[in-house]
């Protein structure tokens, strides 16, 4: 089991929801896919329809920054933290 | 004497969310709500009136979570989204969506069939009223894709003008790359760019490559179409496939808007910029120019308008006429300034002011 925590911005898109329990874990990618199964507008807001990570969106795994690890492959395991935040940008 | 209309909707998409403009007396008065989709940016909007309530549909685009299009059948009351994404590029493009520059309902024969235009350069086509959308795979293929070129707004097909009447035909825009049209129903696409210019390139009266800014369709004669190009006005009387210059009677060859009166043929309405290197209204005066005999000439609309300087451009698709039968005129500016006219452009007044940048504009009774 992975904790995901949700960012105000999205959680119209997890039943307002702020954190979501997700069975799978292994690696980020799996977790995510889980999310895409069970909450399709939470993942799409976070990848695009090519599986990518969107580019002002971050993804940490227990405080560290996927984009700094393996991104998609960032091993996630049992009783991680998968954090999403939406990066500093815009005007 | 006309029967005022019931109520006029102005959507006014901008960069920081959607408001929605209603008047309940004949666009004398307004009232403004929103920002719908707070944040995001609104590059397009439409009104779909071939259902048995309007259907309004927004292509909304957050610079954080991507983008998407949202639709209402209660103007504007509640909006739905679907949970897949409304539009995807196929795996094999290795491509992904942008944002959604233009929405366009089909023909009054198709009434389920809604076309968008995409960034970065791409046609996609609903046939469940604009809720979900394949993309049109001939165009994608076209050989020419591979030399389309980007402005500074990104590579998109920003027009997409459905025959009214003929289902099969379609004429879509891009920038850059010019105009392209099927006549069946999409499966193939050739250029309509005979006699547009494009000054940035080598050749400068290429098969395509030109940087058309928007397009309007006569509201008597379908094969005639305007066309505002990045430098250069022009008129189109074979349905796109060869063009003529009608910027003689404007004061700049350069500007984004070009909007066709809905019932009266040969009004048409365009907004001037100086240049290109200049995007300024030209002499500084908020000002949209009116023609209505197809562009051999044109007179300026400022009753109404701002007297002082004024520097905020209307961008592409920031201008729109109603249904009304006595049209209404409207047009945003970078400035966050909407006005409308209800007279079909003799005079105009404020609809809302201090808004973020308007991208886009669409009007209609309900």
């Amino acid at each position: 089991m992975v904790t995901l925590l949700v960012p105000a911005a999205l959680r119209v898109d997890a039943a307002g929801a702020s954190r979501l329990d997700v069975t799978a874990c292994g690696t980020l990618r799996a977790v995510l896919d889980e999310v895409a199964g069970r909450w399709p507008r939470l993942d799409r807001r976070i990848r695009d329809e090519r599986g990518e990570l969107r580019r002002y969106v971050n993804v940490y795994v227990d405080g560290e920054d996927c984009r700094r690890g393996e991104g998609l492959d960032t091993p996630v395991p049992s009783g991680a933290e998968v954090q999403v935040i939406p990066s500093v940008a815009g005007g | 004497m006309t029967t005022p209309p019931a109520k006029t909707l102005l959507m006014i998409g901008t960069t920081k969310g959607l408001f929605l403009a209603t008047s309940s007396d004949d666009r004398l008065t307004w009232e403004v709500s929103g920002p719908h989709f707070s944040m995001t940016g609104v590059y397009s909007a439409a009104i779909d009136k071939r259902r048995s309530a309007p259907r309004l549909l927004a292509g909304v685009s957050s610079s954080h979570f991507g983008p998407s299009v949202a639709t209402s059948d209660d103007l504007g009351g509640s909006w739905r989204e679907p949970d897949q994404p409304p539009l995807a590029f196929p795996a094999d493009t290795e491509t992904s969506l942008g944002r959604v520059w233009q929405l366009a309902p089909g023909s009054a024969a198709e009434p389920d069939v809604v076309y968008a235009g995409t960034e970065p350069t791409a046609l996609f086509r609903s046939v469940d009223g604009g809720v979900s959308y394949e993309m049109v795979r001939a165009l994608w293929d076209h050989p020419h894709r591979k030399e389309w070129g980007e402005g500074f707004g990104g590579q998109a097909a920003h027009t997409v003008l459905p025959h009214p009447a003929d289902p099969a035909r379609v004429l879509v825009a891009m920038s850059t790359g010019g105009v392209y049209r099927s006549d069946d129903a999409g499966a193939t696409w050739t250029t309509g760019n005979t006699g547009i210019r494009a000054y940035f390139l080598p050749d400068e009266w290429p098969e395509f490559g030109q940087c058309v800014h928007k397009v309007a369709r006569d509201a008597g004669d379908p094969d005639r179409l305007y066309a505002q190009n990045h430098h250069g006005v022009y008129r189109s009387d074979d349905a796109g496939v060869t063009w003529n210059s009608i910027a003689d009677g404007l004061p700049s060859d350069f500007g984004f808007a070009m909007v066709a009166h809905p019932h009266r043929s040969g009004v048409i309405y365009n907004f001037p910029l100086v240049a290109d290197g200049e995007r300024f209204p030209v002499e500084r005066r908020c000002r949209p120019f009116r023609s209505v005999d197809a562009g051999t000439t044109w007179e300026p609309l400022a009753v109404g308008l701002p007297t002082d300087p004024y520097y905020a451009a209307v961008l592409r698709d920031a201008m729109c006429v109603d249904d009304a039968e006595t049209a209404g005129v409207y047009f945003g500016t970078r400035a966050g300034e909407v006005y409308a006219s209800r007279d079909e452009g003799d005079s105009w007044s404020l609809v809302a002011a201090h808004l973020p940048d308007v991208l886009c504009l669409r009007a209609a009774e309900v």
